[in-house]
């Protein structure tokens, strides 16, 4: 038992500090003295950023090598993390196309679009969205409704509502989870489609949340021409292909857990301050709840790793580590501002922001319900709840809901 | 990076398994509940059999020469069919022992289990608490430390420690006392003059606990740095945590059983989202029980400053995993889980019992609020 890299493994943190030691100096700077304020300004800084590192090896570390990646394991690309962040240095803009979008368009992508898409992609040069959730189909994403229309030609006429896109606003593309045909049940009539975000008929509206941030978007599509190409992995096959995705959604989760700044050090150094909180018996209980399950994660994710250091695949368990870090950091929130009072509440508070931002991060990448019911079903083994929509065209679903199909 | 069990571990607690099924621990604890303390069997032969007396001591004095965290693997077999076996009183006295160069030739008995040690649990000092305490009979003011006078043959032990696990029936009680103001280990014959064990056996049969008094008690003063003394009681945090997170599966698996076969308005009670959900509750904490325990495991060699921080986190969310387990276990059993009929009661009194001991939970709590606090000034 050790936290410890093995020799290849410290060779390989070697290189990536040698690089960062060189290369970092060329970093945009996002926060403290002579930081980019202008928001077009730090996305162009960060997008050339993520090309100097993908020209370092320091992106992409686990996509193929024919792909412009490092042909590397999971190991690799949390060292790699976690050599960026000791760098302090802000790590790549697209961290959703390169970690799931990308290794989605290698699995089922034709040869061409692996091609077209992928050396862009990974060098920042077009930043990729993910357009799957609506308005009315997020945990039950198979409910998608934006509708894939086959053309005579062979082309497509996209219509519907895409929401929650994390970068639409400067996205040159987007993976898009569409129905194309109504009239089987739901999760075989689907497809994926890559959607240029710049194409006729594409609008992005900023969601602005409770901070008085926008960092998602809704997307608009009305009657988009997308050609026969768009498709990935087949039509039809689109639920297979969203999984694929999921799966690296939750990889990215369950190793990036720290990575959100929800921990336990974080949150004890704003109570050491308060040389009255420090020994209040109600405060250290509360600090020692919180810390003891937030610390429990971090080595959840050393568990994981190890996992996937034996070619493991993490399975769905690694959603209850989401729901320990959101909770924890929602109650890590109230007691800090609780000892602070209405002062950590102000405007520029990273507490305010953080308060704010934890109700809506409850839901993001599953609900904390259907989290619970996908590890009570495919973990624990528990049966699942009776459902309505099997083997119902999803035409007659919609109807049968009482919703405008 | 390796976060897992090793091959010999696996073995180690398979073997565990194997040999603890052979008795039929659950009925004796029922029946012990009724006070056939004749019911209990007596464990004890075969963990010598099976080696555990000796699993902290190096091989030199006939141990195994194993890790904290292979001891705790034990236990959390012991915790699955709570299984009552001296090992949390005996296991860490070993380890005070071992690291007191002069004591050594008291290891090789406690190594076989030819004698059985108990440990006599302290506290060791905090931010806010400037002494080495003990649990007291009563109360939530923690009461003060043994303390020792005189030195070489005429070293005398004097305290009073209640609730201390494993005390009845062993040869040897091993401990912190403060001499001159300076925590010291010291070992004393539990037949010797001034020593009183009073068994005080409490809610759980399978829990053997006693208050000791020590009146001018012969002791004999250990060698060992003080950080042994501090890590003794961690020791005894993590290997509570393991033994409880043990009784945390089992637990959970029964309840998931049942909760698959259990039918009520035409389906298995498993399909409700409010059963399921409170079992993935359960499951939650136990894998993050678990993860500490590995944490407390690597810890104890690989980073021993962070071991009070690790064993207190491991101690603080198995205690309050298995609090949550056994309570589920009862709803999702309906009635018949809070009766005699089923084990369910078993494991709540387990639960109950166990978070009180050795400072409870509370204590173990405020101890990773004070490990973290102290981090943050030095940071």
């Amino acid at each position: 038992m050790d936290l410890d890299d093995t020799p290849e493994q410290a060779a390989y943190r070697a290189e990536a500090r040698g690089w960062l030691e060189e290369h970092k100096s060329e970093a945009p700077v996002l926060s403290g003295p002579g930081a980019l304020e202008d928001e077009d300004e730090i996305i162009a800084a960060r997008r050339a950023w993520q090309g100097k590192l993908a020209e370092g090896g320091l992106a992409g570390v686990t996509w193929p090598k024919e792909y412009g990646g490092q042909g590397r394991g999971p190991i690799e690309q949390v060292i790699c993390n976690q050599e960026i962040a000791r760098a302090k240095v802000p790590g790549i803009l697209d961290a959703i196309g390169v970690g799931m979008l990308g290794p989605t368009i290698i699995a089922h992508g034709s040869d061409e679009q692996k091609a077209r898409y992928l050396g862009p992609m990974l060098h920042g040069d077009e930043v990729w969205c993910q357009m799957f959730s609506e308005p009315a189909a997020g945990s039950d994403l198979a409910a998608v409704q934006t509708r894939a229309r086959l053309q005579d030609d062979g082309s497509w006429r996209l219509t519907g509502q895409k929401v929650w896109t994390t970068n639409a606003q400067f996205a040159s593309y987007g993976l898009l989870l569409a129905r194309t045909d109504a009239d089987v049940p739901k999760h075989k009539g689907l497809t994926m489609f890559i959607v240029p975000m710049d194409g006729e008929g594409v609008t992005v509206r900023g969601l602005r949340q409770i901070s008085g941030e926008a960092e998602f978007n809704e997307v608009f599509f009305d009657d988009v021409a997308l050609d026969e190409n768009a498709v990935v992995g087949g039509v039809g096959n689109g639920w297979g292909t969203a999984l694929t995705t999921l799966m690296y959604e939750r990889v990215t989760i369950g190793l990036g857990g720290e990575g959100m700044g929800y921990n336990s050090t974080r949150f004890a150094l704003a109570l050491a301050r308060d040389a009255h909180a420090r020994r209040d018996p109600e405060v250290r209980h509360q600090l020692g709840e919180i810390a003891s399950e937030l610390i429990a994660v971090r080595f959840t994710g050393y568990r994981t790793l190890t996992a996937l250091q034996r070619g493991q695949i993490p399975g769905p368990e690694a959603g209850l580590a989401k729901v320990t870090i959101v909770n924890g950091a929602v109650r890590a929130g109230d007691l800090i501002a609780d000892v602070i009072g209405p002062e950590a509440l102000s405007e520029d508070s990273e507490w305010a922001y953080m308060i704010s931002f934890l109700p809506g991060l409850k839901s993001a990448g599953g609900t904390e319900e259907i989290l619970r019911n996908t590890i009570g079903e495919r973990v624990l083994g528990l049966p699942p709840e009776p459902r309505l929509d099997k083997g119902i065209p999803f035409s007659e679903l919609r109807s049968k809901e009482g919703a405008p199909a | 990076m390796n976060l897992a069990l090793s091959d010999e571990q696996e073995f180690l607690r398979e073997a565990a398994r194997g040999a603890l099924s052979r008795f039929k621990t659950l009925e004796a604890a029922r029946e012990a509940l009724d006070g056939d303390d004749a019911a209990l069997p007596d464990l004890w032969p075969m963990a010598r059999e099976a080696g555990w007396p000796g699993l902290l001591i190096d091989e030199a004095h006939g141990g195994a020469g194993l890790d904290a965290f292979d001891a705790m693997l034990v236990l959390g077999e012991c915790g699955r069919v709570l299984a009552g076996i001296p090992l949390l009183g005996h296991l860490p006295a070993t380890a005070i022992l071992g690291d007191a160069p002069a004591a050594s030739e008291l290891l090789e008995p406690l190594a076989t289990g030819e004698r059985r040690a108990a440990y006599l649990p302290a506290s060791p000092p905090s931010d806010l608490q400037e002494r080495w305490t003990v649990d007291p009979a009563s109360g939530s003011q923690r009461a003060p430390a043994a303390t020792l006078t005189g030195a070489g043959e005429q070293a005398r032990v004097s305290g009073e420690l209640a609730w201390v696990p494993d005390a009845p029936g062993a040869d040897l009680l091993v401990g912190v006392a403060l001499l001159d103001g300076s925590p010291t280990g010291f070992a004393v014959e539990a037949d010797a003059t001034g020593v009183t064990i009073e068994e005080t056996r409490r809610y759980d049969a399978t829990r053997s606990l006693g208050h000791v008094s020590l009146k001018d008690a012969p002791a004999r003063l250990l060698d060992g740095p003080e950080a042994s003394l501090t890590a003794a009681w961690h020791m005894a945090q993590a290997l509570l945590a393991a033994e409880s997170i043990g009784s945390v599966e089992t637990a959970l698996e029964v309840s998931v059983a049942y909760a698959k076969e259990r039918h009520t308005f035409g389906r298995a009670i498993g399909s409700y989202q409010a059963v399921k959900h409170s079992l993935t509750e359960v499951l939650r904490q136990l894998e993050n029980g678990r993860s500490l325990l590995y944490y407390a495991g690597w810890a104890r060699n690989g980073s021993p400053g962070e071991f009070p921080l690790a064993a207190s986190c491991a101690r603080a969310v198995a205690g309050r995993a298995l609090d949550n387990a056994a309570r589920t276990m009862i709803s999702v059993h309906g009635g018949i889980g809070a009766t005699w009929e089923h084990d369910a009661p078993l494991y709540f009194r387990r639960a109950q019992l166990s978070r009180r001991l050795l400072g409870g939970i509370g204590g173990a709590t405020d101890r990773v609020a004070e490990q973290l606090l102290a981090q943050a000034d030095a940071a």
